[in-house]
């Protein structure tokens, strides 16, 4: 009895150590208060973005009728020079804020996703680069919702 | 989960597309339980890390607002046959998940 306690204590210390790391390393940042955000002012501020230069350097691609609104598809290139990262906002979202893309050296700043829409509402791309907030959008008309999905 | 997710990499000379679909509920808190009528709770992946050989290259997070089974494309530079590229992401939860794929 004692010797089976020690081997499933020393069992269960291993399985909580090899969840543990992987989960460390996982610790990544998550802007908690930019996420939690309601007004797209708000959230840009919360992003430091205070000042934004309209750019057309940004390729914003999203359908302009989405027919459901819970898989809404959305490609982003940006041709600024060293784009750190790329900040999508649904304005009428009930947190506005959608996704942060952060690139590292060795990938390019694209990337495609499929983001839920409330309603129909603008969506807004902000480019980081080099200390400055650069900003493209377009409108997508939402026939039915999906923030209740 | 038998299944996490499915990665696709296309390689055409040095530049790679990364393309994946992760399996995940993605809730926003909003829903409504058709039979109970509860609300069912957030559960979503808040962080996303892809890896170049072990390197970090993209960082990702993401709010409610991303479509239930995500869907993910990026592009990798300086890609070779036999480069290896992992997903390791983490919810609200504080589950994990991930995967890894060759390249061609």
């Amino acid at each position: 009895m004692q010797r089976n306690r020690i081997r499933l204590a020393a069992l269960i210390g291993a399985v909580t150590g090899a969840i543990l790391l992987p989960l460390r390393a996982l610790a990544a940042s998550w802007n908690e208060k930019a996420f939690d955000e309601t007004r797209f002012p708000d959230a840009l501020k919360s992003i430091g973005a205070l000042d934004l230069v309209e750019s057309e350097q940004i390729e914003l691609k999203t359908p302009e009728i989405a027919e459901n609104g819970a898989i809404v598809p959305i490609q982003v290139s940006s041709n600024i020079p060293a784009t750190e990262k790329v900040f999508v906002f649904a304005e009428k979202n009930p947190q506005p804020l959608v996704a942060t893309f952060t690139f590292r050296q060795g990938v390019q700043p694209f990337f495609a996703t499929r983001i839920k829409m409330g309603e129909s509402a603008r969506v807004h791309v902000v480019v980081l680069a080099g200390g400055t907030h650069y900003t493209v959008s377009r409108d997508v008309k939402v026939t039915i919702g999906g923030c209740g999905e | 989960m038998a299944d996490p997710m499915r990665m696709r990499i296309t390689r055409k000379g040095d530049v790679a597309d990364v393309k994946m679909l992760i399996f995940h509920p993605m809730e926003t808190g909003y829903r409504k339980n058709t039979v109970t009528g509860e609300i069912v709770p957030k559960h979503f992946i808040k962080t996303l890390q892809a890896m170049h050989n072990g390197a970090t290259v993209l960082e990702v997070e993401w709010s409610r607002s991303v479509s239930r089974n995500p869907f993910l494309h990026f592009r990798v530079n300086g890609a070779q046959a036999g480069d290896k590229i992992t997903i390791a992401w983490q919810d609200n939860f504080e589950q994990t998940g991930g995967g890894e794929a060759v390249m061609k």
